[in-house]
Order: C-alpha cells, then sequence, then structure tokens
C-alpha cells in the first residue's frame, strides 16, 4: 500500500478535511471571523466558540463512542441531558440544596439511566435501539416531571462561573471536555481496558471465550455514557442559565452518533477512534456557524447537514472513493 | 398440534393485544365501542402505512429513520401545490407518491452500492427532508382544494355509528398487498431470504443489491403515502408532522414480532402492533393524564410489552423439543 493510498484509508482524514473546506468558505466570505482577541485576559472569537458551543455534544460523542464499540447505541442522551440538568437545578434553585449534594444527584441519575439501559441491554436481550428508545421517551417525561414541565432559569453563581468563566484565559467548559479526554484517553489506550471494549465490539463470542466478562463491562459502558450525558447537561444549563426540560437535548443523540461515525467509529462495534468522535463534533459545529454566518434560517439547517455528514460518508467509503477516483485516473490516461 | 417459532411469536403478540384491550375495555368507559375503533383505525392508518414500509425494510435486516421527515416533507410538499393551484386532482398525490419512492431508492443505492450503514444513510435522509420541509414553509400551511372536498366524502360504516375514511381504507389495501407480496411472490420470499442471511441468498442466485435498494423504495413510497394521508384529515401540511414518528414506527414493528437482525417476522405481526401502540396512544385521552405522564406511561408499557413478548416467544424451544419427541 503507498502512502497516498494508506493517508486515503484514514478514515479521519475526510472530516479534518471538511473542517478545513468549511473554514476556508468562511474565510473567504466573513475575512474578520478568524480574529481571537484576548479580553480581560481570557480567549474570545468565533474559533474558540466553535469549540465552547459544541463541549456538550463533545461529552456525549465521547461516551457515544464507547457504547457503539461495544456494539451498541444510545437513543436516549438527549433526554438524559434534559433529565440531569433539571433534576440538579430544580435542587439548587428551588429546593435550596447545595452544589455539593446537588451536582452528584444530577450526575447519578444519569448514569443510573444509563446503566438501565446496559441492564436491558445485557439481561433482557433486547435490541439497543429499542431498550434506548425507552428511556429516550420516559427520560424526558421523568425530566417534565421534575419540575412540572417549567423553564428552570439558573441564578447560582457558580453554576455560572462553570458555565461561561475562563481559568487561564481557556473556558472552564473546554477544561472539562479536556480532562475528561486525556482521563480516558488514558483509560483506553494506556491500559487493557480499550483492547477489551474493542474485543467485546468485534466479537462479542470469542472475547468472552477469553475471559473477559463482556456483559459487566458493556453494562459499565453504558452507565458511563449516561454520565456523561448527564455531564453534558449540567454544562449546557450551566452555560444557557436555563434548564429546559422540554427542548434540552432534542436530538442532540443524533448529533453525537453522526460524529462518532464520522470520526471513523465503525457502527458495526469493534475499532473506535475517541479523537476521530471529537473532530465529528467540531465539523457539525463549524457547519452550523457557517450556516450562521450565510444567514441561513436556522430552520434550514438539517439540509446542508445532511449533505455534508452523507457526502464524508461517502468520502470514506472504498467503493465509492474506487469509483470517482478511478475515473479521474482513466481520464488522465487519455481514455 | 405443532407450532412453528414464528406463529407462536405472533400469537404472543396477539394475546398481549387482547390483554391490553380488554384491561381497557374494563377500565374505561366508552372505550370497548365500534366508533372508538373506528378513531383507533381514523387515528393511526398513517402510522401503519409507515409500519407496513418499515416492515419490509426491517426484514430485510435494514433500518429507515427518515420516513417521520418523510411524511412531514410530504404534507408542506402538497400544502403548498395544491395551495398555490399549481396542481389539482390526484396530480398532487402522485407528484409526492413518486418523490417519496424515488427518495427512498436513492437512500437504498448509496445503502447498497457504497457499502454504508443504512442507520446513518436514513438518518442524513431523515435531516435532509426535515430541512427541505423547512425550506418549503416555516409554519402551517392551510389549503382548500375541491379534490380533497370530495375525496373527504368516501367513507366505509363498518359498524353502528362507526365510519372510517379514505385514509383507513388505504391502509387496509396496503396492509393487505403487503400480505400477498411478502408470502406469496418472489420478491417478498427474496426479501425474508436478503434478512436472513445475505451470503446464502446471494450464493442462491437472488440479486441482493437490487432487494435491499427496492425495500427502501417500498418504504420511501409507504412513507409518502402516509404524508397523503396526513394533509387529507386537516387540508393542510405542517413541517414539523411526523416528528420522532420515526421512532413510533420502527416501536410497533418490533412490537408486532419483527426482529431488527431481519429474516424473521411479517406485515400481521406489525398490525397488531400498530394496534398495540394506537391503544397506548389512546390511553391517556380517557385516563385525563398530564404530558409528562403520558411519555413515562408510553416508555414504561413499550418496555414491559417488548419484555413479555420476549419472555413468551422464549417459550418455544421447549414447545419444539416435545413435538420432536412424540
Amino acid at each position: 500500500m503507498s502512502a497516498r493510498e494508506s493517508l486515503q484509508k484514514t478514515p479521519i482524514l475526510w472530516p479534518i478535511f471538511g473542517i478545513v473546506f468549511l473554514l476556508l468558505i468562511l474565510a473567504f466570505l466573513k475575512p474578520d471571523f478568524f480574529s481571537i482577541r484576548i479580553q480581560d485576559g481570557h480567549l474570545y472569537g468565533n474559533l474558540i466558540d466553535i469549540f465552547t458551543q459544541s463541549s456538550h455534544v463533545m461529552l456525549l460523542a465521547m461516551g457515544m463512542t464507547l457504547v457503539i464499540a461495544v456494539g451498541g447505541v444510545d437513543l436516549s442522551v438527549g433526554s438524559v441531558m434534559a433529565l440531569a440538568a433539571t433534576t440538579t437545578m430544580v435542587l439548587i434553585e428551588q429546593a435550596g440544596v447545595g452544589l455539593w449534594l446537588a451536582i452528584p444527584v444530577g450526575l447519578v441519575a444519569g448514569t443510573m439511566i444509563g446503566a438501565a439501559n446496559g441492564a436491558l441491554v445485557v439481561f433482557a436481550k433486547l435490541q439497543p435501539i429499542v431498550a434506548t428508545l425507552v428511556f429516550m421517551v420516559a427520560g424526558r417525561g421523568i425530566a417534565q416531571l421534575a419540575s412540572n414541565s417549567n423553564v428552570i432559569t439558573v441564578n447560582n453563581e457558580a453554576m455560572k462561573t462553570w458555565g461561561n468563566g475562563h481559568f487561564l484565559a481557556i473556558p472552564i467548559s473546554l477544561w472539562m471536555v479536556g480532562l475528561v479526554f486525556v482521563v480516558l484517553y488514558f483509560l483506553l489506550r494506556k491500559t487493557a481496558l480499550g483492547l477489551l471494549v474493542e474485543a467485546v465490539g468485534d466479537n462479542e463470542r470469542a472475547s468472552q471465550f477469553c475471559g473477559i466478562d463482556s456483559n459487566r463491562l458493556r453494562i459499565i459502558v453504558y452507565a458511563f455514557c449516561g454520565m456523561l450525558a448527564g455531564m453534558a447537561g449540567l454544562m449546557r444549563a450551566a452555560s444557557t442559565v436555563v434548564a429546559d426540560p422540554n427542548t434540552m437535548g432534542l436530538m442532540l443523540e443524533l448529533d453525537a452518533i453522526f460524529a462518532v461515525i464520522i470520526g471513523g467509529t465503525a457502527l458495526t462495534g469493534g475499532r473506535f477512534m475517541l479523537g476521530g468522535s471529537i473532530l465529528g463534533v467540531i465539523l457539525l459545529q463549524t457547519l452550523t456557524t457557517t450556516l450562521i454566518a450565510l444567514d441561513m434560517p436556522p430552520a434550514w439547517a438539517p439540509a446542508p447537514k445532511a449533505v455534508v455528514i452523507v457526502a464524508v460518508c461517502l468520502m470514506q467509503s472504498g467503493a465509492f472513493r474506487k469509483e470517482v477516483f478511478g475515473l479521474f485516473r482513466l481520464r488522465r490516461a487519455g481514455l | 398440534m405443532r407450532l412453528s417459532a414464528s406463529k407462536l411469536s405472533l400469537l404472543s403478540t396477539a394475546f398481549v393485544l387482547l390483554l391490553l384491550f380488554t384491561i381497557c375495555a374494563v377500565s374505561f368507559d366508552g372505550f370497548f365501542s365500534m366508533p372508538m375503533i373506528a378513531n383507533l383505525l381514523r387515528n393511526n392508518a398513517y402510522l401503519g402505512i409507515m409500519a407496513v414500509g418499515m416492515t419490509f425494510v426491517i426484514l430485510s435486516k435494514g433500518i429507515d429513520l427518515s420516513v417521520g421527515a418523510v411524511y412531514g416533507f410530504t404534507t408542506v410538499l402538497l400544502a403548498s401545490l395544491y395551495e398555490s393551484g399549481a396542481v389539482s386532482g390526484p396530480l398532487g398525490w402522485a407528484i409526492a407518491l413518486g418523490l417519496g419512492l424515488g427518495f427512498g431508492l436513492f437512500m437504498g443505492t448509496l445503502i447498497v452500492r457504497y457499502e454504508l450503514p443504512p442507520f446513518l444513510v436514513t438518518l442524513g435522509g431523515m435531516f435532509f427532508a426535515r430541512g427541505m420541509a423547512f425550506v418549503i414553509t416555516e409554519q402551517s400551511l392551510n389549503f382548500s382544494s375541491s379534490f380533497y372536498d370530495s375525496v373527504a366524502n368516501i367513507e366505509v360504516q363498518i359498524g353502528p355509528r362507526a365510519y372510517v375514511g379514505l385514509g383507513t381504507i388505504l391502509f387496509a389495501v396496503v396492509f393487505l398487498a403487503a400480505l400477498y407480496v411478502l408470502n406469496l411472490t418472489r420478491f417478498g420470499r427474496s426479501v425474508y431470504a436478503v434478512g436472513g442471511n445475505e451470503d446464502s441468498a446471494r450464493l442462491m442466485g437472488l440479486s441482493v443489491d437490487r432487494i435491499k435498494i427496492s425495500v427502501y423504495g417500498v418504504n420511501g413510497f409507504c412513507a409518502a403515502l402516509a404524508g397523503v394521508l396526513g394533509t387529507m384529515s386537516t387540508e393542510s401540511g405542517n413541517p414539523v408532522n411526523g416528528n420522532m414518528d420515526e421512532l413510533d414506527t420502527i416501536a410497533s414493528v418490533v412490537i408486532g414480532g419483527t426482529l431488527l437482525t431481519g429474516g424473521k417476522g411479517g406485515v400481521f405481526g406489525t398490525l397488531l402492533g400498530v394496534l398495540i401502540f394506537a391503544i397506548i396512544k389512546a390511553i391517556p385521552d380517557f385516563g385525563n393524564i398530564s404530558s409528562p405522564m403520558i411519555m413515562i406511561i408510553k416508555g414504561g408499557l413499550l418496555l414491559s410489552f417488548i419484555l413479555l413478548q420476549a419472555q413468551l416467544s422464549r417459550i418455544k424451544p421447549k414447545a419444539e423439543t416435545i413435538v420432536v419427541k412424540s
């Protein structure tokens, strides 16, 4: 395999290509887009915004990467976001509970739903789509029940700082995502854990014969995904200063799944790419930012999004590349 | 009596439906009446048509998440076509159905030809159709058409004070056609073969690729037909129509005993699944329940029925052993 071919086969190449392409469009349309300024010792600018506005999706995508790697999928993460955010904010704003208790309660709620998803998949042997669909529907209902369907405004100063504050010039939310990523990276790539996850996703029976407790591992992965979804919900509530049980996280499970697939993790399980998923999220957010810069009505946005996503996946498909590049090669040969 | 596994699964679904209906009939006044049953059919005919289409896709081991969005897109497309007076009579329906069919075939081609996961391509299709619906109009669009007025007059009496309209008739036609196609035609049997084991089907000489593309075409057509039904009752279209309906559709098919792993199940089970889902959806109207509780109940019922059905169909290996021994 030549260097060029191996480069084309790297699934991460195409999302990077997509991001660069979109940034070029932006550079052409809005040259001042790239200005980054330092104000009161904090970094501000559109490029920073791309990261901060998608930090909650990055958390979702990291959890989803692991769930997809063990051969599952989790549709409930959007509802879990709403559930965790609403529960915690009701506790803080209406019940006057301290952060030290309210935040763990929100995270535990997310973890519990995740573990329940895992238990349904592992013990009841339900299809992951169906099992997590149950909590996608019921989770949002519980979230609405927690606040009587009311939108809760966040007044707590500590929460606001978490959502919009800076530490060493960089937004705190980005530090959080970075921390989760680094911890996960070391856990998965520097210990055997990542190998176990890939083994279970690749061939569950074979992994069991190797002595891996695949059931326990899968439940842990689902629970972890639920916890990250809860964290994403808290972070989103803190940065937008509202917790809305009706709309928070709506359709975000699909964004997360997209980001994971674009990032080079196969839906069939097995090999996964944590960094690729983050790139996928950045691509989606860059696209959203570009569309806003183009003054396109927000409601139209799904259509171009679909085109970009399918285009990236087509480029990753070997059959498509062969067809298209084969065409070029024939032309060059003068045929 | 010898019971095959598929028949047992179907029986257990029917049992669950009967149980649910009995519970409702006992607990709610006026639930067990012909007008109510006609109502259930009228309100869920569109869901039924989408579920029949989805059965084809799931039997072939695929999945289609775009149906709700295609349904919504079709309603606004028809609304804008008839409102602007660009078309009259059944021409608008033909355009919409053609588009649905074409869109399904296009997605199927991407899936088969470039070996992309169906989940991903149809998710893209869902975003695309939803976005295009908003491009046509961002809010609900009403229209009036003499063609629709004449169609609205078609009614069939199925019992005392119980009438169903053209929508339900179309559902019945689609259901019977699917029953025939899946069980008694070459194409239908091939769908089962492809879903059961694609490699074997290929070795048997079936044109697997063409079959896999076709099922998405069938499903796109059904989703568009559901959209036609959606405009019929209200003479309006709304770009948010059918939001999340793809999940209700898939849930109905799965409750009906068709396995997401392909090759097992059938359209009769889907009919039972749609009826179960229709009753679950109707319960809140009777029980005076708040909207968050509806969601929790829906999730809980979905879960308990899936678990119950899984439990019931797990009895099967024992039954088969007994038959063999005797």
